[in-house]
């Protein structure tokens, strides 16, 4: 039977890795080649990796830094930050990626979605969105530039557009990300009912019972957490861990 | 020697990195002379059909690969994209596959998968290991391998299944014809079910 993943969100920044809470505050987590390494010992299912400088700073992926992080790994690995184009996704898989997220570039341009699938395979190509609650409604909007750039893009119109060209939809809770009080399962619930493509939520994550209820709500999915896997304690001491529930 | 076929396409760097902690000899290379001087050989994978057969036969190496797998019998590993090559074509695309294997590369039924998630096929799954598979002894059938696909190796004769997944539906993800094996799932990333595999392939006779 296929299994829900359970998977580490890294976030990488100026080469290290760091973790942020509510996209802000990012505190030094450690290096990407000591993490892959440990996780790796875990036998992790699944370690997804983000530049979150890439788009803010205008530029594309480290393919140097990213191979160097890639041949380390034994686990599947995602790269998100920074992909605008075909050619960027293809270096990205041929350097060890199995899959490569795209947001910003794709919320701009949408048909780039259906470009890369059609370079790497639908199968690799995963569309995340960061998103918060907006307005009085507090409907979800979605974000880009680590949250600080407001699109006008409707998240379920947007993804009942698009998925189908998609291998998996990322959604990344800007609002839960670092506090680890558990998923929003509503939001988690109006995704799921809205495509019908593997789907991973990420943000929120503090326990295997915050994962556990994810699954038992929307069924067999992606539970990604990154505070959960770095920090230890109520002080949020550094540690790499990893558990599944 | 196993010879990890180049022809520029697929994640061939964390093959690498496991073959050499394993210590089991390799090369990687795409040229003719080398080939021919490797007992086994890995046709890695990533990708679309037509892209990944392009290459393989951009680089000129289909009939040196022929010779020595279908001429001389050595022992050949395609992997993901890697394994539909071995079939005789692919709903993914025109081109047509190596043929190694009798058989046709279909995209899985979308219509018969119940429940989202559908496609693709992602993550860790279980599976069904036909006894006496070469590569897939003493391998952990419930804790599994990675998955990540959409179309599926639909082999002519069953005796060439080695291995089957269910999804929804059930299909082959691992395919054997003499000394040529296909896996669906990727072994590079599927932790020490895939060191096993591979460990498996280096002293298959």
């Amino acid at each position: 039977m296929l299994r829900s993943r359970i998977i580490p969100a890294l976030l990488m920044r100026d080469g290290g890795l760091v973790k942020t809470v509510r996209f802000g505050d990012g505190k030094y987590v450690g290096d990407p080649i000591n993490a892959v390494k440990i996780f790796n010992e875990k036998e992790v299912d699944e370690l997804s990796l983000y530049d979150i400088d890439a788009t803010v700073q205008g530029r594309g992926p480290d393919f140097d830094h990213l191979r160097s992080i890639a041949v380390e790994s034994r686990m599947p690995l995602c790269y998100g930050g920074g992909v605008r184009t075909a050619q960027d996704a293809v270096k990205l898989i041929k350097i060890g990626f199995e899959k490569v997220s795209v947001s910003a570039a794709a919320i701009e341009r949408p048909a780039l979605i259906k470009e890369l699938a059609d370079a790497v395979g639908r199968q690799s190509v995963v569309v995340t969105l960061d998103v918060k609650k907006t307005g009085l409604l507090g409907r979800h909007g979605v974000f880009t530039h680590n949250g600080r750039r407001a699109t006008k893009i409707k998240l379920v119109d947007f993804l009942a557009e698009n998925h189908a060209n998609a291998g998996e939809i990322v959604i990344n809770d800007i609002d839960r990300d670092g506090e680890m009080k558990g998923y929003d399962l509503d939001l988690a619930r109006t995704v799921r009912a809205a495509v019908d493509t593997p789907l991973t939520l990420l943000g929120g994550a503090g326990s295997t019972e915050h994962m556990r209820a994810l699954i038992d709500t929307i069924g067999v999915c992606g539970a990604a957490a990154g505070s959960m896997f770095v920090f230890n304690g109520v002080y949020r001491a550094v540690l790499i861990s990893y558990a599944r529930p | 020697m196993i010879a990890i076929v180049d022809y520029g396409s697929g994640n061939v760097g964390a093959i690498m990195n496991l073959l050499r902690q394993r210590r089991i000899p390799h090369i990687l290379t795409g040229k003719p002379a080398e080939l021919a001087a490797a007992d086994r050989f890995i046709l890695p994978g990533v990708g679309a059909f037509d892209p990944t057969m392009e290459t393989l036969m951009r680089a000129g190496i289909v009939d040196t690969l022929n010779e020595e797998v279908l001429g001389k019998g050595k022992k050949a590993l395609g992997i993901c994209v890697g394994m539909h090559l071995l079939a005789e074509g692919s709903d993914e695309g025109q081109m047509p596959g190596l043929g190694w294997i009798p058989g046709h590369v279909r995209r899985i039924d979308e219509e018969r998968l119940g429940a989202a998630p559908k496609l693709p096929h992602m993550g860790w799954n279980s599976i069904t290991i036909r006894p006496g598979a070469a590569l897939l002894d003493d391998i952990d059938a419930d804790r599994g391998f990675y998955f990540l696909h959409s179309y599926f190796f639909d082999a002519r004769d069953p005796d060439h299944v080695s291995a089957r997944v269910s999804y929804g539906v059930d299909f082959p993800c691992a395919v054997e014809r003499e000394n040529v094996f296909g896996m669906q799932f990727h072994p590079e990333k599927s932790h020490a079910n895939g060191m096993r595999l591979f460990a498996n392939f280096a002293a298959v006779r």
